[in-house]
């Protein structure tokens, strides 16, 4: 059930530079699944609109949830001032998730660009499969390194070439020679592009997580849509809901 | 609450148990928000703009915050009467509120067509008419901005209409009391206003638009103020009843509309902020009615001095 709550901040530190780890103790931690963004709304009247961002970790035996985030405007500049103790008003958890069942006991990808990485970790800890996490970095800053290790064989990439594969995500799964039976992936659109085209070349199922700008977060306000291949479920136009329909799409089912 | 306290008001012979309604877009058909709020302690639900075919709607982007609002330009999308009469109408009827659909097309005809289907929906308390929305080509804003286009649609609509109609207004027009007039010589039942008011956000950092539509409808708190005076305008400029919208998100936003001259009010886009507000504005009224002892709420109605 989703809903509208005040959480508490645990704690917050900055891992690289503009992204931020923080710890809340919420009620929803219980219930999120991997792929499930929360929205995240500012105390600042002027903005409105609650901020979707990606849910990195749980811990529900602790009722904590984790989200790392990179500061992208007034909003998540705001939130990387909040220190423990401090108020935050939630909304979730919202969208669908990564399907597990589709790579239970496979071979798969765990695909994470830039800031698409953190819901990759909560991912990795769930999936029960032989697990390549293969994550892409700007530079040598790279965070969540050590936890993406602890739950699978993990592959690095990074544009400057600073720390493994230079290059990104597919340039690992190149220089390395990795095959896998199914892929999840999250991060920028042209990477997601190119995870689509790999997997339809091999005809392997691939579940990529989507963005844009939102506005309700719940489905009801149809501003964050993408083009689907059949006709969509809600409005049978093949415009599909990614916060409600998504943000996971099996990447043949969609037109990016 | 007071025992003798009354929250129900009349529009067009509809009774709604409270003032409070939904600001079509804003709420689907309810299905969404029924995880957050009892649909049955709503005045009345007001669906999403219906056509008679489906309709994909805009490019993305399609939303942007802008300071203390929002800009959209959904298009209207929408699945069309079909889809609406099979799922949405029954998902409504399991409920104690009013509906009344909200009605798009590009031409009078589509119009009528969707109007002619909803005729025999016993569960369709209403019908509003979109005539404003700004993010489309065709028709909407067309019929609402030249009160000839708004006298001739409405004519036609109330010819097949068996429901009450409630003409949609906009805001985005240099005399509203014109046009609130004209809809009401043309044989509307009620007025709803306002619709959002046409803006642009542009990105400086990216020289682009923020919405792929390049303008978008403002909506929000900021846009509160002009919508109070449009109100005002409107119901004093005619005799048939008047909801108005425009940035409420609390008991105290929607008193001052009454206070305006509205005799029902919608929640909007503080749908997307707060998806409890339309209950919360509702138990809002209560609360003033009792600070105040109002026997009424239609005592509040163009009760200011």
């Amino acid at each position: 059930m989703k809903e509208k709550q005040m959480a508490v901040v645990l704690s917050q530190k900055e891992i690289a530079q503009g992204i931020y780890d923080m710890w809340i103790e919420t009620s929803l931690a219980g219930e999120a699944k991997p792929g499930q963004f929360l929205g995240i709304y500012s105390r600042e009247k002027d903005k409105l609109l609650p901020r979707p961002i990606s849910i990195c970790e749980t811990a529900p035996e602790k009722k904590a949830l984790r989200i790392v985030y990179r500061v992208a405007g007034a909003g998540t500049g705001e939130f990387s001032g909040y220190g423990p103790g401090t108020g935050i008003a939630l909304l979730g958890p919202l969208g669908n998730g990564f399907p597990l069942e589709a790579g239970k006991g496979k071979k798969v990808f765990l695909l994470g660009g830039g800031i698409g990485i953190p819901p990759i970790l909560e991912l990795a800890k769930r999936l029960e499969a032989e697990k390549q996490i293969i994550a892409g970095y700007r530079d040598g800053a790279l965070f969540l390194k050590e936890d993406l290790e602890k739950y699978g064989s993990l592959y690095v990439a990074t544009e400057d070439g600073s720390a493994g594969t230079r290059g990104n995500v597919m340039d690992a799964i190149g220089e390395k020679g990795l095959e896998a039976e199914v892929i999840y992936a999250c991060g920028p659109m042209p990477m997601l592009r190119a995870v689509k085209k790999y997997a339809a070349d091999r005809h392997i199922p691939a579940y990529i997580s989507l963005e844009e700008h939102m506005a309700c977060g719940v489905g009801a306000c149809l501003g964050c849509v993408v083009r689907t291949k059949e006709k969509d479920p809600h409005s049978h136009v093949h415009n599909a809901r990614i916060c409600t329909d998504g943000p996971v799409f099996e990447a043949g089912d969609v037109e990016i | 609450m007071g025992q003798k306290m009354n929250t129900q008001v009349t529009l067009a012979g509809v009774t709604l148990k409270n003032p409070v309604m939904t600001a079509s877009g804003t709420f689907g058909s309810g299905m969404e928000y029924s995880e957050f709020v009892d649909l049955n302690r709503l005045g009345a639900v007001v669906t999403k703009g219906v056509a008679n075919v489906p309709w994909p709607g805009n490019p993305t982007p399609r939303v942007a915050e802008v300071y203390g609002g929002m800009l959209n330009a959904i298009g209207l999308q929408n699945p069309g009467i079909d889809v609406f009469l099979e799922r949405d109408i029954p998902f409504l009827k399991q409920f104690d509120t009013r509906v009344i659909v909200n009605v798009c097309g590009k031409t009078v005809e589509d119009y009528v067509e969707v109007v002619e289907r909803l005729g025999e929906e016993r569960a369709v308390s209403m019908l509003e008419i979109n005539v404003s929305c700004p993010n489309v080509k065709e028709g909407a804003i067309a019929f609402g901005q030249n009160a000839q286009a708004l006298t001739h649609i409405t004519r036609e609509i109330k010819r097949h209409a068996k429901q009450p109609v409630i003409m949609k207004l906009s805001p985005n027009v240099t005399d509203i009391a014109e046009m609130a007039k004209a809809a009401e010589a043309a044989g509307a039942d009620a007025l709803s206003l306002i619709n959002t008011i046409t803006g642009m956000k542009i990105d400086i950092h990216k020289r682009k638009f923020a919405l792929a539509n390049r303008t978008g409808g403002m909506s929000g708190p900021a846009i509160k103020p002009i919508a109070v005076r449009m109100v005002y305008q409107a119901a004093h400029a005619v005799k048939i009843p008047v909801i108005g919208m425009g940035g409420i998100s609390s008991g105290e936003d929607a008193v001052e509309f009454l206070l305006a001259g509205a005799s029902a009010v919608s929640v909007g886009a503080m749908n997307f902020v707060n998806p409890y507000a339309t209950v919360e504005v509702a138990e809002g009224i209560e609360r003033y009615m009792e600070q105040y002892h109002v026997e009424n709420v239609t005592d509040l109605i163009g009760a200011v001095d």
